[in-house]
């Protein structure tokens, strides 16, 4: 069985191709037990997919996987009694009452009767479902749903659970809530395999990785990618400009030698500049261009930074291989 | 762990439910089959009075007059013509204006007379089956009924007059009780085949068909478990059709109705496995629609339900080997028509449960893929 430094995901060389298309390629990382995994990709990166090899749906083309210490072609039904999967359309029947819902899961999963009513109160207690348990499922809010899909992936009691895209579509209230149940489950040693697009989502993660059209291009905690050379190169600095007039200040900046390049956020501007660059005299350069400068701060580069920045980088390796 | 059936009870559970909630749907799918008996075997029944009849009579007696009253009378034949020699009475038939044609022999008269027996001929336009069948009853009733009356007036001879039916262009005819028991072969397939067929392929459009491939419920808990509810629907509705072809149609059962019971077991199990096998293929409920029709159409066609399999072209003969509604009807008008027992049928049954068992297997290996290919 498996010992306790054994991760609960480790993924090697991940492939799965659908004809020639490589939708999944050479991806491995490892996910530790506890850990919250966000792993973050735009749209058609491969984020369902790899879930969907990890959770014994689809077969790998290559590579090798082991869940909860199983491995996944070899013994899915193990792994499949070691997790919980919430798909991407939290798909509940949504004929069936929630508490229909719970009971049928709790029974696919052989729950006897009494632990299954003591698992339901839990779960009911847990994701506050009490006052909807006689509602049927079509009748909740997106976020309900949303509850009482993860309620129905957890009844067994799973080490690890897959999220795909929880909190698409979802309102922002029911989002936060939704986290904050996650640390919660986190704290009593559940790990949860999270995919999102939202930023501020992954960084509340414990453990991140960006996949690229199938490529992993990133993977560690949100503070070590910030670190990464590529993302901060030595002798750069990341700072934030406020300024009321963004648009203009951004034209201007650009214009500035030392600024290496600046995004709009809001009511401020992030530039990437030279470091041996005074801050003091950038103030005055865009004062000499009518622009008043609030104020000027080192930055630490956000997660988004750290993806646009990887991002291009592999684009850009991949237009010379391709030369 | 290693339970090939783990999640049946679970998956029985949740059909169970699915069905209460959507009792709606059920009941018309239900109640359609009823009506289409309905439909059906009114317009069977509304062509089998009044057929168009051509009379020669060669006689011209009182007894042979009688004769024709009783034909009259029985609102069965509508005599609409009469001729003078075999020529016409052959041409009435052949051109299609007349179904049916009575021939009253020269001496009919003297026959019953002198106490020998006498034939009446009747030809028959057989291209009609429901038509020539129904034929066939009422004169030889008639010709039973007159034969009686005139042996128990006069007990000398037996079976004074005799019918002799003759079938012109279509040698095997059956008659429209034929059409019920075979109709309730087809009919069923509605509540069976489509409501599975359904069942599953909504579960694969709201995706909790994927949700269930990653727990540890097996295929063939899975199958089972949705196949079970629909098993007793099958049954429910097998009782309400034949309540309503016996009482309502009044197409007597001569076999064991018990019987007839549980040998449709092995029929409902093989249509509903068929609509198993048809969702694993199926991606939308109108594919899963398409599907089901094209295994209906050889079922009306190829099962003896229309046409007597023994006059299809070879190919077609043995293609209705393939067809399971070919066994049921042949054990629904088994027991409902000729009397049949166990002994004539267990074969059937057998071949049909067999046959349930391997669609449903092949349905649960392909399950088994689909989990890994949903
Ligand atoms: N069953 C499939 N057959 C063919 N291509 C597929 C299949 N599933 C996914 N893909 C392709 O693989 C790529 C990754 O898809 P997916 O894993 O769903 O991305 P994501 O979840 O990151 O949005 C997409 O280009 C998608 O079109
Ligand atoms: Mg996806």
């Amino acid at each position: 069985m498996t010992s306790s430094t054994q991760p609960s995901i480790s993924a090697q060389h991940l492939v799965r191709r659908f004809g020639n298309f490589a939708a999944v390629n050479d991806v491995s990382f490892r996910v530790e037990k506890g850990e919250i995994f966000g792993f973050l990709g735009p749209n058609g990166s491969g984020k369902t997919t790899v879930i969907k090899m990890l959770t014994g749906l689809l077969p790998l083309s290559g590579g090798h996987a082991e869940v909860e210490g199983f491995d996944v072609s070899k013994d899915a039904e193990a792994v499949r009694e070691n997790i919980g999967y919430m798909s991407q359309n939290f798909s509940l029947y949504t004929d069936l009452t929630v508490s229909e819902n719970l009971t049928f899961y709790g029974r696919i999963y052989g729950l006897s009767n009494d632990h299954l009513r003591k698992r339901m109160d839990e779960i009911i207690q847990l994701n506050g479902l009490g006052p909807y348990i006689h509602r049927l499922a079509s009748q909740l809010s997106g976020g309900w749903k949303q509850r009482l899909a993860l309620g129905c992936a957890m009844l067994h009691e799973p080490k690890l659970v897959f999220l795909d895209e929880p909190t698409a579509g979802i309102d922002p209230v029911a989002r936060r809530q939704l986290w904050d149940l996650l640390f919660d489950l986190s704290g009593h040693g559940i790990t949860f395999f999270v995919t999102t697009h939202y930023m501020d989502e992954a960084e509340r993660c414990s453990h991140v990785a960006y996949i690229y059209f199938g490529k992993l291009i990133a993977d560690g905690t949100p503070d070590s990618l910030r670190e990464l050379p590529d993302v901060q190169p030595a002798g750069t600095l990341r700072i934030e400009i406020t300024t009321p007039q963004v648009t203009r200040a951004l034209r201007l900046a650009r214009e500035i030698p030392g600024v290496r390049n600046a995004t709009i956020y809001g009511q401020s501007i992030h530039a990437l500049v030279d470091d041996h660059y005074d801050l003091n005299g950038l103030r005055e350069e865009l004062l000499k261009r009518n622009i008043v400068v609030a104020e000027i701060r080192p930055l630490a580069p956000s997660l988004e930074d750290v993806f646009v920045e990887l991002t291009s980088k592999h684009q850009a390796q991949q237009e010379a291989s391709r030369e | 762990m290693n339970n090939v059936f783990r999640g049946f009870s679970a998956v029985f559970y949740k059909e169970s439910l699915h069905i209460r909630r959507d009792f709606s749907t059920l009941f018309f799918s239900l109640i359609i089959p009823i009506l289409q008996m309905f439909l059906l075997g009114y317009a069977i029944d509304t062509n089998i009075r009044q057929i168009n009849t051509v009379v020669y009579n060669a006689d011209g007696h009182r007894e042979s007059r009688e004769l024709l009253d009783r034909l009259t009378n029985s609102d069965t034949f509508h005599l609409i013509r009469y001729v003078n020699n075999d020529r016409d009475l052959n041409d009435a038939i052949i051109s299609g204006k007349c179904r049916v044609g009575v021939k009253i022999p020269v001496d009919y008269s003297d026959r019953l007379l002198h106490q020998t027996g006498a034939q009446v001929l009747v030809l028959i336009d057989g291209s009609d089956s429901s038509v020539a069948g129904q034929a066939i009853n009422v004169t030889t009733a008639i010709g039973l009924d007159e034969s009686l009356r005139r042996v128990l007036a006069n007990s000398d001879a037996a079976f004074p007059v005799e019918m002799r039916p003759k079938i012109l262009f279509n040698p095997d005819s059956r008659s429209p009780n034929f059409f019920l028991p075979g109709l309730v072969a087809v009919l069923l397939l509605n509540v069976t085949t489509f409501l599975t067929a359904f069942s599953i392929v909504r579960e694969k459009e709201r995706g909790t068909l994927e949700q269930l491939f990653v727990t540890p419920v097996r295929p063939m808990g899975l199958l089972l478990g949705k196949l079970l509810p629909y098993l007793v629907i099958g049954f429910f509705e097998l009782s309400m059709l034949l309540v309503a072809m016996r009482f309502l149609f009044d197409v007597p059962i001569h076999g064991n109705v018990l019987l007839l019971a549980f040998l449709s077991l092995p029929y409902l199990f093989v249509s509903l496995s068929l609509g198993i096998l048809i969702s694993s293929k199926a991606t939308s409920q109108a594919h899963a629609m398409q599907l089901a029709f094209l295994t209906i159409l050889p079922s009306i066609f190829f099962s003896g339900y229309i046409f007597p399999r023994e006059t299809m072209p070879k190919f077609f003969y043995y293609l209705s080997y393939l067809v399971p509604a070919a066994y049921y009807i042949n054990i629904t008008r088994g027991i409902i028509l000729r009397g049949a027992g166990w002994v004539h049928l267990w074969s059937d049954a057998l071949i049909l449960f067999l046959m349930g068992a391997a669609l449903l297997i092949i349905a649960a290996r392909r399950f088994h893929n689909k989990i890994i290919m949903a």
